[in-house]
């Protein structure tokens, strides 16, 4: 939009008119017919749907300057108390602080100067309710604009076309040099080279627990469970044992139902007092540690999702979005009598993926079976 | 009435004001500009002050943000606590969680500063939250503004992302957990899951790389994206014009509200420093995540009752009600946490982000529209949209399944079950009755005294029209009068056109016009005067 001399304003010269006076000020006339303050563009015709004449110089105490004193007095008292919450601040922060009194403070000085804000606006500011024109349904451009734009956009495009084979290459070109400027995206992993399926477990390894220490199957109370780690010397917290959490539960006399290729995996016989089994602790849903047994139905259930794993039948998931038995480590007692694992687990631990294998040989990690 | 002092002493105001803005057009022509800016009109309703309240969050957020970044540590290295908090002295945590935890309790005004934060986050979610159901149930989104739709979902979704990242910055036990969940959803994306997760945390989770380039993201790539966002959300806004709901003396080509300067410059602020007392007081007054609780991240622990932020809760949710499939053939898989964490959300976005186009061809509506429609008036759109709060309150609801299920003494097997029923039914109940209601409220006219919008006009069966609650529509005026701030037309200079028609029914817009015989189909939603092109 540029500026045009209108009916009613003056002159405008390098900055230094001595005509503008009492014009200027708002609610003269000048101000008030001015169709331009109504979103009416200059010498467009008034539309019918903004009303003529309209005053939006008035405010609430206008006839009133009793009522204005007041509303002055309001705003006032609103930011007496902002100040006063300053200096309360200040106060609290020698004193060295204190949570709950800073929050008050904070809440009520803004608040004291944003209520101030809508009374001085609300009872003392005039602009309220006013019919402006939209100029028009939406911003569209008249049609000879947007001919002249597409004309600008011909003037290049069409001798462009005209160059199929450019066109052509230069997408191929660009296909192929945008993925290469990918890669400095892919050093930020590294490549998967079946670490998913690997854990710290290995054959002879012992079961620590979270501070460091073996465990003996005595160390289990019946139908406890407790969190262990394959001793490496790593801490159980640092990321390298993050996949390798087992949980060891001692079943005490529970029919725990043994698999035939599994007979050797769990430690103390089957109904005897001690029966110790030791089950993956990330869960194959999403792979929270399933942290939580119930001991009496024998469950093990994960604090995510709620998926539940009956550890009798080989921790079957049989409630919950997990869709997978938790991997079992085979375990064994070594000759002083602390837990050790006989092999890694021979299944990856934890939540699905594309490529998961569904067996691995325990010595190495690698995938024995896909299918 | 002022005196002749008073007058001399505003023209000597308006004098420097003109020398001002003459120093200023002088060097930029920018008068047309500032003119139109200051003289800009903003409709005054109560529901489009939420957008903004949004934005104010967001400026709270960029204060206390950069302030607790002062502080804050992005490293996952390993360190043994002597801080001020003593239960947690000599555990084993990282340096990012120790340096929340000096936030919290070493540094004087520290820990308002997070809560007020994580208290902005929380409200700035459910301020675009109702924002955005504002927006859609009046179909404001329809042409022209169809872009700003667009816009403003994608801001939804980087400020999730922006509140998710923040959320786990500190590294506590809590949001370690939910990192663990988000590890698992992205690694079962198809082909590609594995290695995208191995880049983002830079190997195996946890790693130690994530919390460090979870900072760059929080701090300066979802921030920078969310400026440029809101700043084509605003400046569309500010180029389009705000839109309003239909009523006297209001057309699809004009605009009537309160002025930008001095009105809504001063209620803006105004709505800044409100907003900002009610974060503060929150933050100060109600505790939010404390960290000190949950104890330092460790991959083989979690607790019963962990639950998301709220925005979040949705998500978690559907991984608590999605079933325990999982799909294997050729030796490939395509892992449960897809369908509930990738594809739900997807086709969820999908549909919003389609829904303008969507929303055209149903009404068959291609024309441009300034004025708002009425829920009640656009029956199927407004069943839709409750259909899909009841499917997110139902996903809501599932994710926090085990702390009902202790709250309630339910099983939370039966709660799942149970929800799971109802995330199917809730949904078509809702559209049922929404769909209804708003039939019912066409037809009674029921509530039209409270915001008077002109007048409902029926077309009764013998052709003729009508106008519903004659009484109340013939107040429109004086009802109108009490509810704006104090008008024009208290003080009678009668900016009245259509203005004092009582009924404000022949406005050219056709909005009041409720339907005589609500179609069974929404296809067919529109009345005589619903707004709608010509086929």
């Amino acid at each position: 939009m540029t500026t045009t001399e209108g009916t009613h304003s003056r002159p405008v010269g390098d900055g230094a008119s001595e005509d503008w006076g009492p014009s200027l000020l708002p609610g003269s006339e000048e101000y008030l017919e001015d169709p331009r303050h109504y979103g009416i563009e200059h010498g467009a015709p008034w539309p019918e749907d903004v009303p003529h004449g309209q005053n939006d110089m008035h405010w609430r105490y206008d006839d009133d300057p009793r009522g204005a004193r007041r509303a002055e007095l309001r705003v006032a008292a609103c930011w007496t108390v902002t100040l006063l919450c300053g200096i309360g601040l200040a106060w609290v922060y020698v004193a060295g602080g204190q949570t709950q009194v800073e929050g008050g403070l904070f809440a009520l000085g803004f608040g004291g100067l944003g209520v101030g804000f809508v009374l001085w606006a609300r009872d003392l500011l005039p602009g309220h309710d006013v019919i402006a024109s939209r100029g028009g349904l939406t911003h569209a451009s008249e049609e000879s604009d947007r001919r002249l734009a597409v004309q600008s956009l011909g003037r290049g495009l069409e001798p462009m076309a005209r160059r199929p084979f450019l066109a052509k290459m230069l997408g191929g070109v660009l296909t192929v040099f945008g993925i290469s400027l990918l890669f400095p995206l892919a050093s930020l992993g590294p490549a998967v080279d079946g670490q998913f399926a690997v854990t710290a477990w290995r054959r002879g390894i012992r079961a620590v627990n979270e501070d460091g220490d073996p465990v003996r199957p005595g160390d289990i109370e019946a139908n406890g469970i407790l969190t262990v780690f394959p001793n490496t010397g790593e801490d159980p917290g640092s990321p390298a044992m993050a996949q390798s959490s087992v949980v060891l539960i001692n079943l005490a006399s529970a029919p725990f139902e043994v698999r035939p290729d599994r007979k050797d995996w769990h430690i103390g016989a089957v109904g005897s007092q001690s029966c110790i089994v030791g089950f993956s602790k990330i869960c194959t849903h999403a792979g929270c540690p399933v942290s939580l047994y119930n001991w009496s139905a024998h469950e093990l259930i994960c604090p995510c999702h709620q998926s539940t794993f009956r550890v009798l039948e080989d921790c079957k998931p049989i409630f919950g979005p997990a869709p997978r038995n938790l991997a079992q480590l085979p375990l064994a007692v070594d000759d002083e009598g602390y837990i050790i694992a006989r092999s890694d687990f021979n299944e990856p631990v934890g939540p699905g993926y594309w490529n998961r294998p569904i067996r691995v040989n325990p010595n190495t990690g690698a995938a024995v079976e896909y299918s | 009435m002022s005196t002749t002092q008073e007058r001399a002493a505003a023209e000597k105001r308006q004098g420097l004001a003109k020398a001002g803005a003459d120093y200023i057009d002088d060097r930029f022509g920018s008068s047309p500009f500032l003119r139109s800016a200051m003289d800009k009109i903003f409709p005054d309703h109560w529901s489009f002050m939420v957008g903004e309240i949004a934005m104010y969050c967001f400026v709270v957020l960029i204060v206390t943000g950069i302030y607790l970044a002062l502080f804050y540590v992005p490293s996952s290295q390993i360190v043994v606590y002597h801080g001020s908090y003593a239960p947690l002295d000599g555990q084993r945590m990282s340096l990012a969680y120790e340096s929340v935890l000096n936030i919290s309790f070493h540094v004087r005004f520290g820990l308002i500063m997070r809560q007020v934060h994580h208290w902005a986050a929380v409200v700035f979610m459910a301020a675009i939250a109702f924002h955005m159901c504002r927006v859609f149930f009046t179909g404001a989104f329809r042409k022209p503004r169809e872009v700003n739709w667009t816009i403003g979902l994608t801001l939804l979704t980087c400020v999730m992302l922006e509140g998710f990242s923040g959320y786990s910055l500190p590294d506590d036990l809590l949001s370690g957990t939910g990192l663990r969940v988000v590890y698992s959803i992205i690694e079962s994306i198809p082909l590609i899951g594995t290695k995208l997760a191995f880049e983002l945390w830079g190997g195996p989770f946890p790693g130690t790389s994530l919390i460090p380039r979870l900072f760059v993201l929080h701090e300066f790539l979802f921030p920078a994206l969310l400026v440029g966002l809101l700043s084509a959300h605003l400046a569309i806004l500010w180029r389009q014009k705000h839109t309003d709901f239909p009523g006297p003396g209001k057309t699809e080509t004009n605009i009537r509200g309160s002025r930008f300067f001095p009105q809504y410059m001063l209620k803006g602020g105004a709505m800044l420093f409100l907003t900002a007392a009610v974060l503060f007081g929150l933050g100060g007054l109600v505790q939010i995540n404390p960290i000190w609780l949950y104890g330092p991240y460790q991959p083989y622990n979690d607790s019963a009752a962990s639950q998301p932020d709220w925005y979040v809760g949705w998500l978690d949710g559907s991984l608590r009600l999605f079933p325990h499939w999982e799909f294997r053939s050729w030796g490939y898989e395509i892992a449960n946490p897809f369908f509930p964490g990738i594809l739900i959300p997807g086709i969820l976005f999908g549909v919003m982000y389609a829904w303008p186009l969507i929303d055209a061809k149903i009404y068959k509506d291609h024309v441009a529209h300034n004025l708002l429609d009425r829920p009640r008036d656009k029956p199927f759109r407004t069943a839709v949209g409750c259909a899909a709060l009841t499917f997110f309150s139902v996903l809501t609801m599932a994710s926090g399944s085990d702390v009902l299920g202790n709250d309630w003494h339910i099983s939370y097997e039966l709660i799942i079950e149970g929800l799971q029923i109802l995330v199917f039914v809730g949904p078509i109940l809702a559209f049922l009755i929404a769909y209804r209601v708003c039939i019912q409220l066409q037809r009674t006219g029921n509530m039209i005294i409270k915001k008077p919008i002109g007048g409902i006009i029926v077309r009764g069966g013998d052709g003729a029209y009508h106008t519903l609650g004659d009484d109340h529509a013939g107040d429109a005026h004086g009802a109108h009068g009490a509810d704006l701030p104090v008008g024009a037309n208290g003080h009678g200079n009668g900016n009245g056109n259509g203005h004092h028609d009582g009924n404000g029914h022949h406005d050219g817009n056709g909005h009041s016009v409720a339907e005589p015989e609500p179609a069974p189909v929404a296809v067919d939603g529109g009345g005589p005067g619903e707004d709608r092109s010509t086929p």
